[in-house]
């Protein structure tokens, strides 16, 4: 009560004012920018789309608010996905494998096939596409949330879960209180680095190829796509320094204030010396509209939190008073769970099976896996180069501590910038000189995700304790001895974990990067990925599928037999502690 | 007389399908009274930390189970609870919301809640630390949060898992005299306090009965009961008398309850599901040195012994058990005496040393003896890890069996009896000659 009596005496800081603007604007933003995207639509005329820089910020609006219900789309989906994996033992078995099958499938693919189905669900408005639109990024970053999610809630301290059992706990507090808390600091991380990658998706998905024509909807993506139709190269200057200016927002306005509040979370109970500062924050702590804010916040979670806790309880002794019946709705719950799963496999499998072999003879499978063979070689060759370049460089730079924590935010920030952007500028240079695709635009595909391998390698390189390298030099061990016995080593787990990221984007980027144009000409490389974005251009849902279907195996079965195997390796051989 | 307020009725408990290979207590009777401050001792391993959780209803027993006042209680209970070896505060929790979690089962108003917490802070002196989170406090002051939530439900009986092991001596004894002021001007209504340590000074200076259990599997050697008075002089004679009574009844094994007979050399006969001590090697023979010099010459109290070389219970067992086990060492009323071949390794320089090791490695201890000869028998005299795992495995729990299996390769790699690659968990002879090992003299 005397917290809302000082509130009512208001004297207004300048923190006041900020908040005011900031939320009124991003409200209005919000509603606006979310009621154009339901505008009608039917599928065949153009939508108006101009290149002229004065609309680039309504473009850049489209495109973040995508980004934002992707994101929201993203975690909801995780905390009940990863909730359930992590509860029910029976769940797991089936959701985990799941999750890791969804996540070798290219996120382009999944736009070709569900592009149609959301179309349907919303006949002659653009949210139908939009949807479709917001779906692709949403594969793009949903699969990596939850598994961290999941991980999360699998490995919570045996102490903690012992407290919360010794003090019984309702399953609703348990979650609220022990279980998201525990998990919040690594999913925020996984966030962060999904969305970076998300934008790479939002760029590539707002230009999307429905039975042979292509829709652009309004955003930064749709105005580089119409700049290239165009050849105009100052749009696309106008383009990049626009998603420059959305990426730095998104950090500072989300991002920022996240990772400052999260800090309480981590579970290591040893104070940092330099604790993540937000300005936002500050805003968010000190503004009085906040204030209220918070307090009527807390008021309605505080009402949530009694019925449902009174409801968890209530819960808890009837499922203790009858057991028996419990276990049985539980049994059969389970059973028609994975009879379901079972039936979606089995009926979806048979359709794309026939789908597939009705229409394409079985030369043109084989040709496909050559393809993907030919993308699998670039791809392993990329990464060997790039690491060439970006290995001695990083440890060159997290070596020398203070250029490491100067330079690792700009190392993040080009990890997050859609390498997409610049696609038509690399065309440009093929075109003219008449290079050839098949090697030349090979180099796209890893344009935005080599930094993983620099930004990891900087990390590994820094956290090499100060005492190894004195002693290597006091053994005066120099040169390449020294980077064999010290360094390599030293880096081999932050390596992997960077290379394992670049290899994935790579594989997704292939879609886009192997297949490009620039005005009227279309320029390709042979590989799977120029397979799938051809067969999407001319509507061609078999191959589109086919396509998508080889792909995944390979990423799927490199995972198992190349990529985990050797992280294991090296986690356990390397790990510096 | 005061009545039993807790039971354990019989309890055992095991972990896989058959009683028979994973016992890990056995048939554990005990009667809690009230106002009885109980110190559960053991060696690590030895299942006391597990009856504690079976106290507390976190676990339950296969066979048996505990008594309340008389009354079987199944679920957790309000009335009982326990200070964790690890804190285990929640990090993003502020100290008074952390006690107030202690509250959650009590189904009191946010007001009432608030009141109880305040006071059980400041029953333990955290005055002033309220909004403090745990990452600003040091261990003490964490372990001081985590008995204000144990203390904030006014617990009947309350459980200390070794609360002060994580801590520095100083603040250790610190609390300790602050809850034993708690507990003996009645400030707080608690009945019973049951401890587990691996202490030995802790546990006499603070128990009025001591259950001391053994292990492979857990079960009650020996209850002592401490008759002294509070606050109790360490100095005095009563007192080191217990420590000593205390330290040897740890020291007996448990398989032979015929080597408590006087024996002047209680000989130990282990077997392949033996589970070794882990020690390392140069603490081992760092306190063979010790006991070999003045002031001991080669003849020592184990308990003097461990205090003038600074080791914990927990430390000095199982060396003390190593020596024996080999026999470098005979322990007999609470005294250790060094063998004639014990006295010969202190004497030797390193390779000699290795050597008199590897001998009586072969000779005591079979595990080490039974790798040694398959090696030999096996064409390229090399063998996966796996392989011994598997027999282990079929003795021991596997996590136990992980364990024995890293101590033997360590005592054999020393001893140069196998030399063992990590990335390949390939077990090989180191070399192939060491079979005609003679005892040096």
């Amino acid at each position: 009560m005397l917290y809302v009596s000082s509130l009512l005496r208001i004297k207004l800081s300048r923190w006041d004012g900020l908040a005011l603007f900031v939320v009124i604007t991003g409200l209005t933003l919000l509603i606006w920018g979310s009621r154009e995207m339901t505008v009608p639509f039917t599928g065949t005329e153009p939508l108006p789309l101009s290149l002229d820089p004065i609309h680039l910020p309504y473009y850049a609006l489209r495109t973040t608010l995508r980004m934002f219900f992707a994101l929201f789309l993203s975690l909801l989906f995780s905390f009940v996905y990863a909730s359930i994996a992590a509860k029910n033992k029976k769940a797991e078995l089936i959701l985990v494998p799941l999750l890791d099958i969804l996540q070798s499938v290219p996120i382009l693919g999944f736009l070709s096939i569900t592009v149609t189905g959301f179309m349907v669900l919303f006949p002659g408005s653009l949210l139908g596409v939009e949807c479709a639109s917001v779906f692709a990024i949403f594969t793009s970053q949903a699969w990596n949330m939850t598994f961290s999610l999941y991980q999360s809630f699998i490995s919570i301290p045996k102490e903690l879960t012992e407290v919360a059992s010794l003090y019984q706990l309702s399953p609703w507090r348990r979650y609220w209180r022990l279980e998201v808390p525990y998990a919040i600091p690594q999913l925020l991380w996984n966030m962060m680095m999904s969305v970076s990658g998300g934008w790479f998706f939002v760029v590539a998905s707002e230009a999307i190829t429905v039975s042979g024509h292509t829709i652009l909807l309004p955003g930064i993506g749709s105005y580089i796509a119409l700049a290239s139709q165009q050849e105009s190269i100052q749009a696309i200057f106008y383009a990049i320094l626009t998603m420059l200016l959305v990426i730095l927002l998104y950090d500072q306005l989300l991002f920022k204030p996240l990772l400052a509040w999260s800090d309480k979370f981590k579970a290591e109970l040893t104070a940092h010396e330099q604790l993540p500062s937000s300005w936002v924050l500050t805003m968010i702590r000190r503004a009085k509209l906040f204030q209220i804010l918070n307090i009527v916040w807390f008021w309605l979670m505080g009402g949530l939190d009694k019925v449902l806790q009174g409801l968890s309880l209530h819960i808890s002794k009837l499922e203790k008073d009858h057991e028996q019946i419990y276990k049985l709705i539980n049994k059969i719950l389970t059973f028609s769970f994975f009879l379901f799963i079972l039936f979606v496999f089995i009926f979806y499998g048979v359709q794309a099976y026939a789908y597939i072999f009705f229409e394409i003879p079985f030369e043109e499978v084989q040709h496909v896996c050559f393809l993907a063979l030919m993308t699998l070689i670039r791809v392993v060759t990329l990464c060997a180069f790039a690491s060439l370049i970006w290995v001695p460089i990083g440890v060159m730079v997290g070596l020398n501590g203070p250029l490491a924590s100067r330079l690792q935010p700009w190392v993040q920030f080009m990890a997050a910038f859609p390498a997409n952007l610049f696609f038509p500028i690399v065309v440009i240079v093929i075109i003219k000189y008449h290079l050839v695709p098949d090697i030349w635009l090979s180099p796209l595909m890893i344009l935005g995700t080599q930094w993983y391998i620099l930004f990891n390698v900087i990390g590994g390189a820094s956290s090499i304790p100060f005492d190894f390298q004195e002693v290597t030099t006091n053994f005066h061990v120099k040169g390449w001895l020294r980077w064999k016995k010290l360094y390599l080593p030293g880096i081999a787990p932050a390596y992997i974990t960077g290379l394992i990221t670049a290899a994935g984007g790579s594989w997704n980027a292939s879609i886009v990067a192997e297949y490009v144009s620039w005005g009227n000409q279309t320029i390709e490389a042979a590989g799977v990925g120029a397979y799938i974005a051809a067969a999407t251009a001319a509507g061609d849902k078999p191959r589109i599928l086919l396509g998508v279907v080889v792909l995944s195996c390979f990423v799927l079965i490199l995972n198992r037999i190349f990529w985990r195997p050797l992280y294991l390796y090296t986690t356990t051989r390397y790990r510096l502690d | 007389m005061a009545q039993d307020l807790l039971t354990l009725n019989d309890i055992s408990k095991w972990y896989g399908t058959s009683p028979k290979t994973t016992l890990v207590l056995d048939h554990i009777q005990l009667s809690v009274r009230e106002n009885e401050f109980v110190v559960i001792l053991g060696k690590s391993g030895c299942g006391k930390s597990t009856l504690l959780r079976i106290i507390a209803g976190l676990i339950k027993p296969n066979e048996g189970g505990v008594l309340y006042q008389g009354k079987e209680f199944t679920s957790l209970s309000p009335r009982i609870a326990m200070v964790f070896q690890s804190h285990a505060l929640f990090p993003w929790l502020n100290v008074l919301e952390n006690v107030e979690l202690g509250l959650e089962a009590l189904d009191l108003t946010p007001h009432q809640c608030r009141r109880r917490a305040l006071e059980a802070i400041d029953l333990i002196g955290l005055d002033g630390y309220e909004s403090a989170y745990p990452k600003e406090l040091s261990g003490g002051m964490r372990q001081r949060v985590g008995f204000a939530r144990a203390l904030v439900v006014n617990p009947d009986i309350l459980l200390l898992d070794e609360p002060f092991s994580a801590l520095d001596v100083l603040t250790a004894d610190n609390i300790r005299n602050d809850l034993m002021e708690l507990w003996i001007e009645k400030r707080i209504p608690t009945k019973a306090i049951i401890m587990v340590s691996h202490n030995v000074m802790e546990a006499v200076e603070l128990a009025n009965r001591l259950v001391i259990l053994g292990h492979e599997p857990g079960r009650i050697v020996k209850e002592i009961d401490v008759p002294l008075m509070y606050p109790r002089d360490e100095t005095s004679r009563h007192f080191s008398q217990l420590v000593d009574n205390v330290y040897t009844t740890l020291m007996i094994p448990t398989e032979l309850p015929s080597s408590l007979k006087k024996g002047a050399v209680a000989k130990t006969i282990i077997g392949m599901d033996y589970r070794l001590p882990a020690v390392s090697i140069h603490k081992l023979q760092g306190l063979m040195d010790a006991l070999l010099e003045t002031p001991y010459h080669g003849k020592a109290d184990i308990f003097a012994l461990a205090e003038s070389e600074n080791l914990s219970a927990k430390d000095s067992l199982p060396l003390f058990e190593t020596l024996e086990l080999l026999e470098f060492a005979h322990i007999s009323k609470g005294d250790i005496e060094l063998t004639n071949s014990g006295k010969a390794l202190c004497k030797a320089d390193i390779l000699e040393r290795k050597k008199v090791f590897a001998y009586h490695l072969m000779r005591h201890i079979p595990l080490a003896k039974h790798i040694y000869h398959v090696l030999q028998d096996l064409p390229r005299q090399r063998a996966p890890k796996e392989r011994f795992m598997k027999e282990q495995e079929q003795l021991m729990p596997s996590e136990e069996a992980h364990r024995n299996l890293s101590i033997i390769i360590d005592w054999g790699r020393y001893a140069e009896l196998f030399a063992y690659n990590t990335q390949s968990d390939i077990l090989s002879l180191e070399n192939p000659q060491v079979e005609e090992l003679e005892q040096p003299s």
